[in-house]
């Protein structure tokens, strides 16, 4: 699948390998911003209040 | 028979993309515990200290000794009750005061915020609303990450009888003694009880119970460590 993105990305080696920095970056700051931080309540590290 | 073996090598290679994409995704998530979260506490405990400080600076110039009439030294003994300045909790997300405990290490303190949600921790120890301020009479509670966000309760089974939990507000500093540790069950609410047990007692003394999870990086249990306040100094004015 990452040969079939990377056939698709527009321009020369160079651009490609910019656009593709770019498009992994991204994903990285929406892991880091969205995905990571609702999915770390639901870990046994941080449940360390008292409820009933 | 060509067509079939080429689909197939797309499925493999698709499939061994899929999965070491995967992996990438473990290992970023398990820096982004291990590492960001850290980066991140420590930022916000750093903005949270300057916060307190200059806090303490203007209460300095603006409190006289005489204007603060009911905060004065007192030293428990036993079952006498202290009285101090009655402190109002302050918005959730905000600074309470500052938590030293030596025994975790040398000059070790964070800044304590109010509430105990995802969010607040993540900025430091949490003061459980509800629970008693710190130098009131009833049961100041406080819970802390054992791992992660700063882990400020990495080494709470460390602690010992004897040993010494300062929390300094910008009214008065307060001392606490270590009484005891003990693992309960998550759901053992009675623990923030005003009197630690007991609910719907009256509280006539003004303890201490810290909070985090056993062991360190499960949540199977908590450790609570309770102790009791034997010493109320109010900030000096006037500096």
């Amino acid at each position: 699948m990452y040969g079939a993105l990377w056939r698709r990305l527009p321009g020369p080696v160079p651009l490609k390998l910019l656009v593709a920095l770019l498009l992994a970056l991204g994903a990285l700051a929406l892991l880091v911003a969205v995905v990571f931080p609702a999915l770390e309540p639901m870990l046994p590290f941080d449940q360390i209040t008292i409820e009933p | 028979m060509e067509g079939v073996s080429a689909i197939l090598r797309v499925l493999v290679r698709t499939g061994a993309e899929l999965l070491v994409t995967l992996g990438a995704l473990v290992v970023a998530f398990a820096a982004y515990l291990l590492v960001w979260s850290d980066v991140q506490n420590a930022a916000a405990q750093s903005e949270l200290r300057e916060t307190f400080e200059a806090q303490v600076v203007q209460a300095s110039r603006t409190t006289t000794p005489a204007a603060a009439p009911s905060a004065r030294r007192t030293r428990d003994r036993g079952d006498r009750v202290t009285t101090t300045t009655p402190l109002v909790p302050p918005p959730q997300g905000t600074g309470v005061g500052v938590l030293s405990i030596p025994r975790l290490g040398e000059g070790w303190s964070r800044v304590l915020v109010e509430g105990v949600e995802s969010a607040q921790l993540a900025l430091g120890p949490g003061h459980f609303p509800g629970t008693a301020m710190p130098g009131q009479v009833g049961n100041f509670a406080v819970a802390g990450h054992r791992a992660t966000n700063g882990e400020p309760f990495a080494r709470l089974d460390t602690l010992v009888p004897g040993d010494e939990v300062v929390v300094q507000t910008v009214a008065a500093t307060f001392t606490y003694v270590v009484d005891t540790t003990e693992l309960v069950a998550p759901t053992a609410t009675e623990v923030l009880e005003p009197v630690p047990g007991r609910p719907g007692a009256t509280p006539r003394k003004a303890l201490l119970t810290l909070v985090t999870c056993h062991p360190r990086w499960g949540s199977a249990q908590r450790m609570i460590v309770s102790g009791h306040l034997v010493d109320s100094s109010p900030a000096s004015g006037g500096a």
